[in-house]
């Protein structure tokens, strides 16, 4: 592979050269001198690889960079493994991370040594939302009912599917279970599709899938969306089924159980780096936002457009760690000594 | 038929010189990741896939870059057979059942003969599953939505059953090697309850074994570190070189019809399912190994041994592009990266993919005939080369092999831990040898018991610890039920033939 990438790479950096004889540069500050490894702490093919891709795929179409940028997956450990990476390069500025909300939950959960903190923020790209799916068959028609069927069928009898255990999707559940005093039996999966499949097949009775996770099964019929997890409605208005948009969901709030959680979708760079080097992936993540391809890809999974960077990028993710610890230690999630 | 109707008109949508220049640097590409152990199909693709997003601009571009992308993916498949018949070092994990037949056959000096019979299964398999995907997408694809974690387990249990009920080493050294794999598979995150397993505070540890660098260490280089204590030189050496041994090959392939067939279905069951390519090939190895009338003779270098779990793994791979485009579930890693494809192109995989894309979809099924075909011609032209990689004196090749492998090794994960444990795993692999211990059973429980344990564990927790689960519906229950009898077959046929016996005597 490494072979393969590099001769790659030399190809597109032997465009890109081409390309920079014909632009010349706005401003002479740090740039890259050699080829970016852009690490996905997940595997290839879920949504945090997608949105990796998409940006590599931007990056490499619109020339923003003179180095090419090569995705890197190194999903072990829930993450930990490309999080240790990262967190070992210290003061290297060729290693960018693109995070999901594993950043918390992996090293609260299984005790790994990493923080944030051993990170450097560089900017927020979009937070992934959340919503409470049931089978389009089943007669459940808001969230209400579903819940009230629930209650009404006792505790440990309705399944919900989700992603990992002690990630997002578990902690939404939990955190749904205190407010109504349901009990699900929760089905940990290895990836969002998988569950999405699992429920139009009925061997689960609900999920949290994010929209670009069961969006397919939602325009095909099979699956109905009951609630968001947000504070407000999606701002999507565009029609996705035939007469429904993302804007037509409900929040759960709105349903009876106030529960909000969006998930962070955010690029990291080593600790120890330049305020220079920061700001040099700070604008080019500026110009791949402008992109038409990447606001499609944002109403495409319904995105909430979200875009910090700077001390408030920082402060924002200091304050989701204090949640998810909080979240968490209610849930009993926590590794033993955290 | 509206299936025909639109097949022609994906050709139409696929048939252009683009295309086919597409095709034939797909399937060259391909062959090259497969044969290089520890690039995987899913790597390949991942790294090409922005090259075809600016591709995909255009109008019917999609349906080139899908065209490029798929056919890396068929040559991938083709080309993982190709390491594993002449060093025993299988380039894919779906490619170590077909070892144990074609590395013995490369031995005799039969390397072209595998080598054909391997590709040739390999088409066939093909074929099979894009007649499948062609005519059946929609029946097909109801059928995978009945697998929950309960039939998902079921599956791996025939898998093993199969191969241990069917195997000729002795039973207890089949079990401890299958169990050590249990405990590889073991080490990393553990998927049901989050917490790390097995890792002893170290951070190397946390990924777990990946199958791969564990392949190319028991496989690669135990056979590297056998082949040196025996005399320093491959025994393939002496192999004829004739350019007729493809059609030679081909005469003989029909008289093994029965397995074909039974590979190809195994395969697309396996591929829709999703169980994926690397279980399909070993189960069908197994049930060749079982119903051929050669079966004794399998491990020491037959046709079908090789031809079996080819074919089967194609088909799987094929096929699991089926539940790619109706469910948007991949049902392989390589169709992951696929389906990834598909939405940065804008494009929205599931149940309205058919209506909504019809051009893409007809041109990429479409594109699979023809990809499979040019990746048929590519491949066997190529045989007598292949083969004569054999001539080259081991002294000069070994120190390659050992560099491939460790590089192969490096890239599975980036990092120098995994060659130090491919080094390891191949001295494992050499004293297994010696003493008689099978390797097959460890690997399958290294790729298989990861998902098999996550499936129990799952519909443990849905039935809440009820074992009825796995005879709740006749799906799961007959599966469990063959998988059971299978591994009891030894015991069965025992006490039939006593049986039998009894009865003729009186």
């Amino acid at each position: 592979m490494q072979l393969l990438s590099r001769s790659l790479s030399l190809v597109s950096a032997a465009l890109l050269s081409c390309a920079a004889l014909t632009v010349s540069p706005v401003l002479a500050a740090w740039e890259p001198n050699k080829t970016v490894e852009f690490i996905v702490p997940a595997g290839t093919g879920g949504g945090a690889d997608q949105m990796a891709r998409m940006i590599q795929s931007i990056v490499a179409k619109h020339q923003l960079m003179k180095q090419s940028l090569v995705v890197v997956n190194k999903g072990g450990g829930a993450g930990a493994e490309g999080f240790l990476e990262v967190k070992g390069a210290t003061g290297d500025p060729h290693k960018i991370i693109i995070t999901l909300s594993n950043l918390f939950t992996t090293p609260l959960a299984s005790g790994v040594p990493f923080s944030w903190k051993d990170l450097t923020p560089v900017s927020m790209l979009a937070l992934d939302q959340f919503v409470l799916w049931v089978n389009a068959e089943m007669p459940y028609k808001n969230a209400k009912d579903y819940i009230d069927a629930a209650k009404a069928a006792g505790p440990s009898k309705f399944k919900m599917g989700g992603t990992g255990s002690k990630q997002e999707d578990q902690i939404i559940t939990v955190a749904v279970e205190k407010l109504t005093g349901t009990k699900f039996i929760y089905v940990p999966f290895k990836g969002g599709g998988e569950v999405a499949v699992q429920l139009v097949g009925k061997h689960i009775d609900s999920s949290v899938n994010n929209p670009i996770e069961a969006v397919a099964q939602w325009r095909g019929g099979k699956l109905r969306p009951l609630c968001l997890f947000d504070t407000k409605r999606s701002s999507y208005t565009a029609k996705v089924t035939t007469d429904m948009a993302w804007s037509d969901i409900p929040t759960c709030k709105e349903s009876g159980f106030d529960v909000d959680y969006l998930m962070l979708r955010g690029i990291f760079m080593p600790g120890g780096v330049t305020a220079e080097q920061t700001q040099y992936y700070l604008d080019v993540l500026k110009k791949v936002r402008d992109t038409p391809e990447w606001k499609k890809f944002m109403e495409d999974g319904a995105f909430n457009t979200t875009a910090l960077s700077g001390k408030e990028y920082a402060d924002w993710v200091a304050k989701e760690e204090k949640r998810h610890y909080d979240l968490m230690k209610e849930a009993a999630f926590l590794a033993p000594g955290k | 038929m509206d299936e025909i109707q639109s097949l022609i008109g994906g050709f139409g949508v696929a048939l252009s010189w683009f295309n086919l220049m597409l095709m034939l640097v797909g399937i060259m590409l391909g062959v090259i990741i497969g044969v290089l152990p520890g690039l995987g199909g899913a790597n390949g693709v991942a790294i090409l896939l922005p090259l075809t997003f600016s591709m995909a601009q255009q109008p019917g571009g999609a349906t080139s870059g899908i065209i490029l992308l798929s056919c890396i993916y068929w040559g991938a498949l083709f080309g993982g057979a190709i390491t594993s018949i002449l060093f025993n070092i299988p380039g894919e994990p779906w490619s170590v059942a077909t070892t144990f037949d074609g590395y013995p056959m490369a031995q005799k000096g039969e390397a072209g003969r595998a080598l054909t019979a391997a590709f040739s299964g390999s088409f066939v398999g093909a074929l099979f599953a894009v007649l499948l995907i062609t005519f059946l997408s929609p029946l097909v694809a109801k059928f995978a939505l009945k697998f929950g974690p309960a039939e998902f387990f079921s599956v791996y249990l025939l898998t093993f059953c199969a191969f241990v009920g069917l195997s000729k080493e002795a039973p207890f050294k089949v079990v401890a090697s299958m169990m050590l794999g249990f405990a590889l598979a073991a080490v990393g995150l553990d998927t049901v309850t989050g917490q790390l397993r097995m890792t002893f505070g170290s951070t190397s540890l946390l990924k777990g074994f990946d199958f791969l660098i564990a392949v190319i260490g028991l496989f690669g280089i135990g056979e590297i570190l056998q082949t040196m204590e025996e005399g320093l030189a491959f025994k393939g050496v002496r192999a004829k070189l004739k350019a007729r041994i493809v059609l030679d090959t081909w005469k003989e392939l029909p008289r093994y019809w029965m397995t074909s067939l039974r590979s190809c279905v195994v395969g697309c069951f396996m591929g829709i399912v999703p169980g994926g390519a690397t279980p399909a090939s070993f189960m069908s190895y197994g049930l060749a190994k079982k119903f051929s009338k050669d079966g004794d003779k399998f491990g020491t270098g037959v046709i079908e041994g090789v031809t079996a779990p080819e074919t089967a793994a194609h088909a799987a791979g094929t096929s699991a592009l089926l539940p790619m485009l109706t469910l948007g579930v991949p049902g392989s890693p390589t169709a992951a990266v696929l389906l990834g494809g598909l939405m940065i192109w804008g494009l929205q995989p599931g149940p309205l993919l058919f209506t909504e894309q019809k051009d893409f979809v007809w041109g990429l099924i479409a594109s699979m005939y023809l990809g499979n075909i040019v990746g048929l011609i590519v491949v066997l032209t190529c045989v007598p080369l292949f083969a004569s990689i054999l001539r080259i004196p081991f002294s000069i090749i070994a120190p390659v092999i050992l560099v491939i492998c460790a590089i192969g090794a490096y890239t599975v994960h980036s990092s120098m831990f995994d060659v130090w444990m491919m080094l390891l795993f191949g001295v494992v692999g050499y004293v297994f040898k010696k003493l008689g211990y099978p390797l097959a059973p460890l690997v399958l429980a290294l790729v298989l018991g990861d998902r098999a344990e996550d499936s129990f564990r799952q519909s443990m927790l849905m039935s809440q610890g009820d074992m009825g689960i796995l005879f709740s519906n006749g799906l799961v229950g007959g599966l469990t039920t063959l998988a059971l009898t299978l591994l009891f077959w030894p015991l069965i046929s025992m006490v039939w033939d006593k049986v039998r016996g009894v009865r003729g005597k009186s």
